[in-house]
């Protein structure tokens, strides 16, 4: 099937440029954040950086869900796939270092660590292998969420239980609001996430904070036009909420969704590696599903972790204060092919996508 | 505009992160859907979809039916802003 161009049309970039350049003229600095990692792939792929105005600066936040999964609960994996519990979990967080070896590592001296596509996968493992026990490794944010407690509420498999890691990422937004040094303008919310949770959640932002705030989609022109809406925003001096992501996020998100998330989770403080503790930012089991919680069923216990090694620059670039290329490490000690920082690992960690897309000026 | 409903709504989202698909058949909770010529099952729990629906996947499960109409008028205030608007100094 051919592409559509439409999404991704040349001229019609040129113009939404040309657009973000005469509104922005005599607006000073404004620095815009997203805090999606397909955004930053779309802006660095595209080369989007290079269409903006001087004045007009586009960072990353903490948008890579597997990046900010601290250590420690990497470490509580491991420790299970070492007790002979089969890890079930999605690709990108196999790499991501604990405090002493991934889940990789893990897998490599003997573990059994298996990949799966979605958490139905695992369910279905521990359906066909009862004599083994299971625990699926659950990180995302709220687009992934509501796949886990399809699973938690309809009564799994006894072999299998939850490492749940998953984060919610309004709170996450407004902890880079308050970090005063990152003197944001303005907002790009995440299309996936907001599928989700519609647009509620972020109308704190223009009405307690005045910041801009527009969900955007991630095709280049959706990010070119979210840029848009923004500084227009900046210019008229009138914060508000606007969604140009409107074909697939609606107002309300998905509610059915919204409502398995809430029936099966509560929400409590927790750790964002390079952030430290986020208040209400992170679901745990409700205690009618705590059998299932595989931290309480096999009683894991592990120290505190280390987040970041030495020399990594991860809790900087996280929240966007750094780029990687000021990173000393990046593509020296830091590859793609062999990571010391979890921005490295995740397809959408921002080290790794600016290592993906090198030749492109970003 | 130049737009099919499949050229359309296919490309309306890239990555691996959220796939639309076209929904084939649906049977109970399971819809085996269409990403431009690989089919695959996928759980339709979080959504209402009928067959030739667009929906967006995401690990295995969709998670929102598209909006085609959204979509072309999408497109379609693009151009108006564009066209609509002088440039302002």
């Amino acid at each position: 099937m051919a592409a559509n161009p439409k999404f991704r049309d040349r001229d019609l970039s040129k113009r939404v440029a040309q657009k973000i350049q005469d509104v922005a003229a005599n607006l000073g600095s404004i620095k815009i954040c997203h805090v999606c990692g397909t955004h930053e792939w779309t802006i660095t792929h595209f080369g989007i950086r290079t269409l903006l105005p001087e004045n007009v600066e586009v960072i990353a936040g903490p948008g890579c869900p597997v990046c900010i999964v601290p250590a420690s609960e990497i470490d509580e994996a491991v420790q299970l796939a070492q007790e002979n519990v089969t890890i079930t979990c999605f690709g990108d967080v196999l790499r991501v270092p604990g405090s002493k070896m991934s889940l990789l590592d893990a897998k490599a001296e003997g573990a059994d660590v298996r990949i799966v596509y979605s958490v139905e996968d695992a369910v279905k493992m521990a359906q066909h292998e009862a004599n083994r026990d299971f625990a699926f490794f659950a990180v995302g944010f709220e687009t992934t969420a509501p796949s886990t407690a399809v699973e938690v509420a309809r009564n799994p498999p006894e072999n299998l239980s939850f490492l749940i890691a998953h984060r919610v990422i309004p709170p996450a937004m407004e902890l880079l609001v308050k970090m005063k040094d990152l003197n944001l303008n303005g907002f790009l919310a995440p299309g996936h996430v907001s599928t989700i949770i519609g647009l509620k959640p972020y109308s704190i932002f223009p009405e307690t904070y005045k910041m801009p705030t527009v969900v955007a989609g991630f095709e280049p022109l959706d990010v070119l036009f979210g840029v848009y809406m923004l500084v227009k925003q900046i210019k008229e001096g009138h914060p508000r909420l606007e969604n140009e992501y409107s074909r697939v996020v609606q107002p309300m998100g998905n509610v059915k969704a919204q409502q398995l998330i809430l029936e099966t989770f509560d929400l409590i403080n927790g750790n964002w590696r390079g952030l430290g503790q986020i208040s209400c930012s992170t679901l745990a089991l409700k205690p009618k599903y705590l059998p299932f919680d595989a931290s309480q069923k096999y009683n894991v216990k592990v120290e505190h972790g280390v987040d970041i090694q030495h020399g990594c620059q991860c809790h900087l670039i996280i929240v966007g204060k750094i780029k990687p290329t000021a990173c000393p490490l990046f593509m020296k000690n830091c590859t793609p092919q062999k990571p010391v920082g979890a921005c490295m690992v995740g397809n959408e960690g921002t080290c790794r996508i600016w290592a993906r897309n090198m030749r492109i000026k970003t | 505009m130049d737009l099919s409903p499949q050229t359309c709504l296919f490309n309306l989202i890239m990555m691996c992160l959220a796939i639309p698909a076209r929904v084939v058949t649906v049977q109970q909770d399971k819809a085996c859907v269409d990403f431009g010529g690989v089919q695959r099952e996928v759980n339709v729990t979080l959504v209402k979809a009928k067959v030739g629906d667009y929906v967006l996947v995401h690990a295995g499960y969709a998670i929102q039916v598209l909006d085609e109409e959204e979509a072309l008028e999408t497109l379609r205030l693009w151009n108006e802003i564009l066209e609509a608007e002088p440039p302002q100094q």
